[in-house]
Parts: C-alpha cells; structure tokens; sequence
C-alpha cells in the first residue's frame, strides 16, 4: 500500500499547502503585522489557528473511535509529556526566528513554489539549524537523549512542528 | 508593508490546514507537523517507507500554494521584508529552535493544542510570546 501512503501524504500536503497560501500565512508581510503588536496590527493569523484548531481537535476525537488509520496498523502519537529545559529554549529561539523573518518551517518550504535567493537562504540555514539541533538539545538535557538525535522507529518521539 | 485583515480567507485556510491534519491522522495516523518531517526525511537512519510519504507532503506543501493560485487567479506569495543577513539568523534560529522543541507552529501549534497537550500549549506560548516580542520590538530596532 506504498502507493496509497506517497497519495495520503500528498493529499494532505496540497490541503496544508492551499491552506497556508489562501490565509496568508505564505505572506511574511501579515504575518510579521500580526506579530507586531505596535505599528499596523493585522489579527487575521488568529483566526487561522482558531479555525485550524477545532477542526484538527474534531479530527483527534474522532480518531477515538478507530481502532487504527485506514492505511497503517496504528495512530503515533508523541509519548513525551516532560516539560524540559530544550523545549522551553527551542520554542523561544524558534519565536525569534519566526518574528525576524515572518516564516516557520511550513510556509518556507510552501513559498518555494515561488523561488528567490533569500528564501533559499533562509531554507538552507533552517536546514542547517535543524540538523544541529539533537546535538544542542543534548547539552541542555542532563540525560543526552532529548531531541531528534535520540529518536527512532521504534520509539516516535520525533520533531512534529 | 501594511496588509489587510482578511477574515474569511483565514477562517478558510485554518480550515484547509485542519482537513490536511484531518487526512494524514486518519489515513496514516501521523501528526502533521512540518519540522518533524523535515527533520526525518533529512535523518539518514530514516528507513526509506517512512521517508517517502513524508516527501510526498512536502512536495504537496510546495504545490498547494499553485494550486491555490490558479483557483483563486491572484498573488498569495510574497517575500519577507526581511534581509538575507537577517533571513539567514531567522532561518538557523527557527531550524534549531523547532528541532530542539520538536515542533513548530503546525506540530505544536496546530496539532499539539488540539490535543490539549501540555508541552504542546507550552511551547506555543512560548513561541507565540516571544514572536511578538521579536516583531513588536527586535523590528524596530532594525529598520530603525
């Protein structure tokens, strides 16, 4: 069922791609203008996730219902509930980033349908970023097992953002 | 540059980024969070039946913005006011950032927060707060 999966997944990348692009999340513009609370303020970005929330939650309480996903044996969910020291640094290092630039992961990668030099840039260094990360994360975590580095298959706690 | 509010089209692409959530949970039984399957398609012990789903969300995360386009006959992306020196900061700190709190705005944001779970609502606030304190204050800095 490989090909089921390659048309699952890219299904739901063409419905988050159109998503972000007709909310105006691919429009560093707007979302740096919903960011800055003191010059132009734009709140149309809130009502994205407030729409994208109950609809995902609906999808979630429903999948209570299912024994397991049409295509796999079973739903991965993140099994990490520690509140540590990477999260906290990794998530006020990422609003940096986001609020300099006007772009997380996913409308960076769904802008390149419209290439440009400092996209790549930003792309490349985002990359980059994400592969130091496990090792960053493992000098804050007394344990050294915190982050993408220590995950695996048969342990899914990866990076989901 | 000054943007419109645009509720209706928010309103409809949050909607659109819920049934995209919608679809990969009840098909593959995956989360849909951006960095994490970046990051796993990047990792090479990644094996390859779970590496190419990913890739193929991705490659419709880069077409779904055309299709929209098309649908909707106008320009929906635009640049970053930003710098590249700037850009190239935003970039390395949001790549290190999402993979050391493993996940981003869609992962944690999206998907974490509707699951009501903690470290998810956590690290949105965090993200969120400091977001508005970098484009509230951190920008006018800059521009000056």
């Amino acid at each position: 069922m490989t090909l089921g999966k390659i048309l699952s997944g890219l299904l739901a990348g063409l419905l988050f791609g159109a998503g972000l692009a007709i909310s105006g999340m691919t429009n560093p513009d707007k979302v740096l203008n919903f960011l800055d609370l003191t010059g132009t303020w734009d709140p149309s970005l809130a009502l994205v996730m407030a729409s994208a929330i109950p609809v995902s939650a609906l999808a979630f309480w429903l999948a209570r219902r299912r024994k397991r996903p049409l295509l796999e044996p079973g739903f991965v969910l993140p099994t990490n509930t520690r509140l540590e020291t990477p999260l906290f640094v990794g998530s006020a290092l990422f609003g940096i980033g986001w609020g300099l630039g006007g772009y997380c992961p996913g409308p960076a990668i769904a802008s390149l349908s419209q290439p440009s030099v400092p996209l790549g840039a930003f792309l490349v260094a985002m990359t980059l970023g994400l592969l130091a990360s496990g090792r960053v994360a493992g000098w804050l975590s007394p344990t050294g097992t915190v982050g993408p580095a220590g995950a695996s298959p048969s342990a899914p706690r990866q990076p989901r953002g | 540059m000054e943007t419109q509010f645009t509720p209706v089209e928010a309103l409809v692409g949050g909607a659109l980024i819920g049934s995209a959530v919608f679809v990969l949970f009840h098909t593959l039984g995956r989360i849909a969070g951006v960095s994490g399957m970046l990051g796993a398609v990047l990792r090479a012990a990644t094996p390859g039946g779970e590496r190419i789903w990913r890739l193929a969300f991705l490659l419709g995360l880069l077409l779904g913005p055309l299709l929209a386009v098309a649908i909707l006959q106008r320009p929906l992306v635009q640049p970053s006011p930003a710098s590249l020196p700037v850009l190239i900061v935003a970039g390395l700190a949001v790549g290190l950032g999402t993979g050391m709190a493993n996940g981003c705005t869609s992962g944690h944001g999206v998907c974490g927060v509707s699951r009501l779970s903690l470290r998810s609502i956590v690290a949105t606030g965090v993200f969120m707060a400091f977001g508005f304190f970098t484009a509230s204050v951190g920008r006018h800095l800059f521009a000056g």
